[in-house]
């Protein structure tokens, strides 16, 4: 026993733990700056949102020592069961969850506020690694990769509900690591393009996109298919189609929309084209047909559950994060006024507790989503680019780490480590500097929050555990 | 061991897609933080104020475009601790008019809350005491004032539909984030229902101002400001006229009056007595008068038309009529004897002396118990339902397709549903199967357990004088920039009874104010000249005091323009203030004035509070 402790001390990758350390004291630092307050000088005063924050740092070091003292066989083991319990808190978070910002997220527990969504990440990073490292699983089988979405989609809709669309955003993370496991690229493609259809529906009018998807579809038909003819041929009979059904409407006198047109136009065009296509074994042209008709009932779909099913709430808070809604003060405003906050640092900065426009709440959710404002402007164009650099050796560090790894079920956890802190880390420095829409979800290690820092914490620390025991890891 | 090597490739693609990202950031950090001169502050005295640019509140006018309410600018004196220098607050107090020692209690608690945020200092400076200000205010750094708008009524009434406005509660800053603390949203009435379109949205100008708190201009040319919109403009659907008149008969009684166009559903008129002055609760003055409007017995802020429920009475035996009518369990031409009441197996409901047996028109007019006490019978003994359990449910539905037992939907909040019992009221009441019709006789006259709101019973007059349907009630008409309100209130709601059954009832409802004298018409003293008014009196019984005095009425009766309902509680008979308050206001918005000055005088002289207390 005394022996198995002093070999791991001396196994763990200590670089990792050093970095780990290093960036949450510069955090620490900023988030005290932050929410500096004369009358409350001290750092480990309860009362300051730096000290609590102080507090759940020394709460991670317990955890953290927790999570190496285990041995690997247990993450293993429990993985599945984990995996459940953090989706029944994420089902019981919408029955008896409290209610902050238009939003069920938080769960009470002895007058502590935890946040199941920030847990769920690192159970299904855990499930995954188990369920890919399985001997006959591959991502080349369309069952298995439906079963391996399925595994990343249950927790990410159920935080949807909440609505916390920010978080339900991350899980998206996920598919970097199918990728590495040999996801097919074109699927990857057509994944991204409709989670960009997704956020695109919500904003932009249904008859839009849906010309703008029939546009493209004929596009692309050129493209690959390179018979200019047929492609014109396609898009002359859906005009047709369209034409005559529009003006059979208007001479009944009934009323139809451009949507509907389109819409009834190209099924009835999947009737005319369909013999040709088999006929003269159109095969692409066939796949393209089939991928269009899924987008449009997509957005189709999509638009009625958001203005049929969702509650009003609900849909003020997507339209919030989306910034269709977003701004008390018209729209951009948190992001402008984050510019302005990290523009105005200059290149060294203003200096430690310097910061002006940090400090006055101009910046909305500053110690939280938006603490990088406050290294922007007190530590200026360095400070930024100082974090920035740090994280991707940080970043690098753990990729290093992943593909070291002997056994796939360390290797698939060590992507996932790796998906999840770059999405954090990219999606919120871009938000704060206007390259990325506003979706709140915390800086790694820097935002104030215990939730977010316990959940990053103990998704590192059962990495470093892994990988720590890689040689002699037999799963 | 799964292998997996023929994709270890892909890790380059990984990590150049996250570096790649990475280096856009730190060219766009480079852009904004190093080229881009103009986001630095041109000295590093210079402080970027915010100022809120708060919208002014959409107007609200009557149905004939009377402005009702506006907006008058008002000014708080902010101020940002950390940016104060030593001054001399005594003379600060002489130029604010107000006394030292609460400007340095402000200015601690100021402190206490935030040195870098700003607070309000004093709350709503006069515009006088504002323009003095403003020339002195390069003396005080650290201080600026910051424009805002109160509410201005022209005219004072209305004040239970129109609602008030005050400052958010820290519940909605957490539930809202538009708001922010000291920020004014609608509290209650048509303030609150609307205030998603009255507020408008707030902007915000970005100055810079030098350490001698003079504003340099505005940052960057004004590109991150964002301009305030304007409120939208409502037009209520009440008649201010035919408002102050209800509120002018009301005096000294307790009770309300709700008037309805019945082709529209519009409110033309919501009393409920006592009242208050909407102006009481604006701005300084609201501190001084709400704890005393709280505090007061007969509640001036409940709005009555809305949120109390009371029995019917006899304006229930028009209802029970119709449903009888529809189940083909009564016929106009249905005698019943009446001798002073009805009588059957040991329950005796009594009723006045009248001729007898009536048909149902004349048992309308003259009111009598006996008749509807056999209507109700009939409908809960229909031989088409096996048990009494599924005749009460059937008369109960026809009930809530008049709308009661629930809330109609209008567009003010806190309605209340009234009330409808259930069969399990009388299972736990008596025991199951343990209740008859003949238990629940007194809800055939509209006493015993229904509770009905004078809004419902309103709406019950203005569905007669449809003959069969009703829109949903709202007191807002037009929303500015809006093609129209909300889809609802332009819906029809049919109640489930033939058309020819309401002109029965409507020839019912003539007689009882129109009737020969004499016949035993029970509201004559309704009766106006030249309008054909069609009512029905009621008088709800009070297990607390006097009965109130209920009346339900519409007119002119072949083109309805106006459905009624009055209630004064305490008032007795439903004849005897509830319906000449009624005709008053039905003469005064078809006519526009009134010819029987003696009634009222008669209305007028009569005082229900303060004569009640004296006993
Ligand atoms: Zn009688």
């Amino acid at each position: 026993m005394e022996r198995s402790r002093n070999n791991i001390l001396g196994r763990i990758d200590w670089l990792t733990v050093l970095m780990y350390l290093l960036l949450v004291t510069f955090g620490l630092i900023n988030i005290y700056s932050s929410a500096y307050n004369e009358a409350h000088p001290r750092l480990f005063d309860f009362s300051m949102r730096y000290g609590k924050q102080f507090y759940w740092i020394l709460l991670t070091l317990v955890i953290a020592t927790v999570i190496l003292a285990l041995h690997p066989r247990f993450y293993y083991f429990f993985a599945w069961p984990l995996y459940l319990l953090s989706l029944l808190l994420l089902v019981m978070v919408l029955v008896i969850g409290a209610t902050i910002h238009g939003s069920t997220s938080w769960i009470s527990v002895a007058g502590v506020h935890i946040q199941p969504s920030e847990f769920a990440k690192v159970a299904t990073a855990l499930v995954l690694a188990r369920y890919l490292s399985e001997y006959n699983v591959t991502l080349e089988h369309f069952r298995d990769l439906v079963k391996a979405s399925l595994i990343i989609i249950a927790p990410a809709a159920l935080i949807m509900l909440q609505p916390d669309m920010g978080s339900a955003f991350v899980f998206i993370a996920f598919i970097l690591v199918l990728y590495r496991e040999g996801l097919r690229a074109e699927v990857l493609l057509i994944g991204f393009l409709f989670i960009v259809l997704f956020i695109i529906t919500l904003i932009v009018d249904k008859t839009i996109v849906l010309g703008i998807l029939l546009g493209l579809a004929l596009l692309i038909h050129l493209l690959v298919e390179k018979k200019p003819l047929l492609t014109v041929k396609g898009a002359v009979i859906l005009v047709a189609t369209g034409g005559i059904l529009w003006l059979g409407m208007t001479l009944l006198h009934k009323g139809i929309s451009l949507y509907t047109v389109i819409f009834l136009s190209l099924l009835a065009g999947t009737v005319i084209l369909l013999p040709f296509i088999y006929r003269l074994k159109l095969v692409r042209t066939a796949i393209l047909y089939g991928v269009l008709i899924l987008a449009m009932l997509f957005t189709f779909s999509v638009n009625y559950v958001f203005n049929n099913i969702l509650e009003p709430h609900q849909r003020t808070r997507i339209n919030i994060v989306l910034g269709i809604e977003s701004d008390p003060y018209g729209s951009g405003y948190n992001v402008n006024q984050s510019k302005i906050a990290i523009g105005s640092g200059g290149f060294t900065g203003k200096g430690f507790l310097r910061g002006t426009q940090t400090k006055f709440n101009f910046v909305p959710e500053q110690s939280t989503d938006f603490i990088f404002c406050t290294v922007g402007e007190e530590w200026g164009f360095l400070g930024t680019f100082g974090v920035i650099a740090f994280y991707i050796l940080f970043l690098m560090r753990i990729l290093y780490l992943a593909e070291r790894q002997r056994s796939a079920f360390s290797r698939v956890y060590g992507y996932s480590v790796f998906s999840l802190f770059s999405f954090h880390v990219l999606v919120n420095i871009g938000m704060t500097i206007g390259l990325f829409p506003v979706i709140g979800i915390p800086l790694p290690f820097f935002s104030y929050g215990g939730s977010s820092l316990w959940a990053f914490t103990i998704l590192l620390f059962i990495f470093i555990r892994l990988d720590a025991d890689r040689l002699e890891m037999t799963f | 061991m799964k292998d997996t090597s023929q994709y270890a490739g892909r890790r380059y693609v990984v990590a150049g897609l996250v570096i790649l990202i990475a280096l856009i950031y730190i060219v766009r950090l480079l852009t904004i933080q190093v080229l881009d001169k103009s986001y630095r502050l041109s000295a590093s005295n210079n402080v970027l104020r915010h100022i809120t640019q708060y919208p002014a509140r959409g107007l609200i006018y009557d149905r004939n475009h009377t402005l009702i309410v506006s907006n008058e600018a008002a000014y708080d004196l902010m101020v940002i601790p950390s940016q104060v220098e030593s001054f001399d607050t005594a003379e600060f107090s002489a130029l604010l008019e107000v006394p030292e020692k609460d400007i340095r209690e402000g200015l601690r608690k100021a402190t206490v809350y935030s040195r870098l945020k700003a607070s309000i200092l004093v709350k709503q400076i006069p515009a006088v005491t504002y323009a003095r200000l403003s020339e002195k205010m390069y003396k005080y750094p650290g201080f600026y004032v910051q424009p805002r708008t109160l509410r201005y009524y022209n005219r004072h009434l209305a004040a239970h539909m129109l609602g008030y406005v005050g400052e958010v509660t820290e519940k909605t800053i957490q539930k809202d984030p538009y708001y922010k603390m000291g920020d004014y949203i609608g509290i209650s009435g048509i303030e609150r229902s609307y205030e998603k379109e009255l507020r408008g949205r707030k902007g915000v100008k970005i100055y810079l101002v030098d350490v001698h708190n003079r504003i340099k201009g505005s940052y960057r040319h004004g590109r991150y400001d964002t301009a305030a919109v304007v409120g939208a403009n409502l037009t209520a659907s009440f008649d201010a006229g035919l408002q102050a008149y209800g509120e002018y008969l009301m005096n000294n009684k307790v009770g309300s009056i709700v008037a309805l166009e019945p082709a529209t559903g519009e409110v033309l008129c919501m009393v409920s007595s006592p009242g208050y002055d909407p102006e009481l609760l604006v701005g300084r003055n609201r501190r001084t008068y709400f704890p005393a409007l709280v505090q007061d017995t007969l509640k001036p802020l409940f709005n009555r038309a809305i949120m109390a429920s009371y029995p019917p009475g006899s304006t229930f035996k028009v209802v029970n009529a119709l449903i009888g009518l529809q189940e083909k369990v009564l016929y106009p031409s249905y005698k019943y004897e009446c001798h002073a009441g009805y009588y059957a197996a040991g329950v005796h409901v009594g009723c006045h002396i009248h001729r007898s047996p009536l048909n149902l028109v004349e048992a309308i007019q003259i009111s009598c118990n006996a008749y509807f006490c056999n209507v109700f019978r009939n409908i809960l003994d229909d031989p088409k339902f096996p048990t009494i359990y599924q005749s009460f449910e059937n008369w109960k539905h026809h009930l809530e397709m008049f709308g009661f037992g629930h809330p109609l939907g209008i567009d003010l909040p806190n309605e209340l549903s009234g009330y409808l019992p259930d069969t399990s009221y009388y299972d736990r009441y008596y025991h199951k199967n343990g209740w008859s019709s003949l238990t629940l006789i007194s809800m055939a006259i509209g006493q015993g357990e229904l509770g009905f709101t004078p809004l419902q019973m309103a709406n019950l007059a203005a569905t007669v004088a449809n003959r069969g349907y009703y829109l949903t009630p709202h007191v807002v008409k037009e929303i500015e920039g809006r093609d129209s309100i909300n889809r609802r209130f332009r819906e029809e709601h049919l109640v489930g009874i033939d058309r020819k059954y309401f002109d029965i009832a409507v020839e019912g409802m003539d007689r009882v104010v129109n009737g020969e004298p004499g016949s035993g018409s029970t509201a004559r003293i309704a009766h106006i000249p030249d309008i054909r008014v069609c009512g029905k009196t009621g008088t709800a019984q009070n297990p607390h005091g006097k009965d109130h005095s209920i009346f339900m009425a519409f007119a002119p009766k072949d083109t309805p323009r106006i459905a009624i309902s009055v209630y004064v509680e305490n008032g007795g008979f439903g004849a005897t203030y509830a319906a000449p308050i009624a005709s008053l206001m039905i003469e005064k918005y078809l006519k526009g004035k009134i010819t029987r000055t003696w009634l009222e005088d008669y209305i007028r002289k009569t005082d229900l509070i303060h004569g009640e207390k004296q006993k």
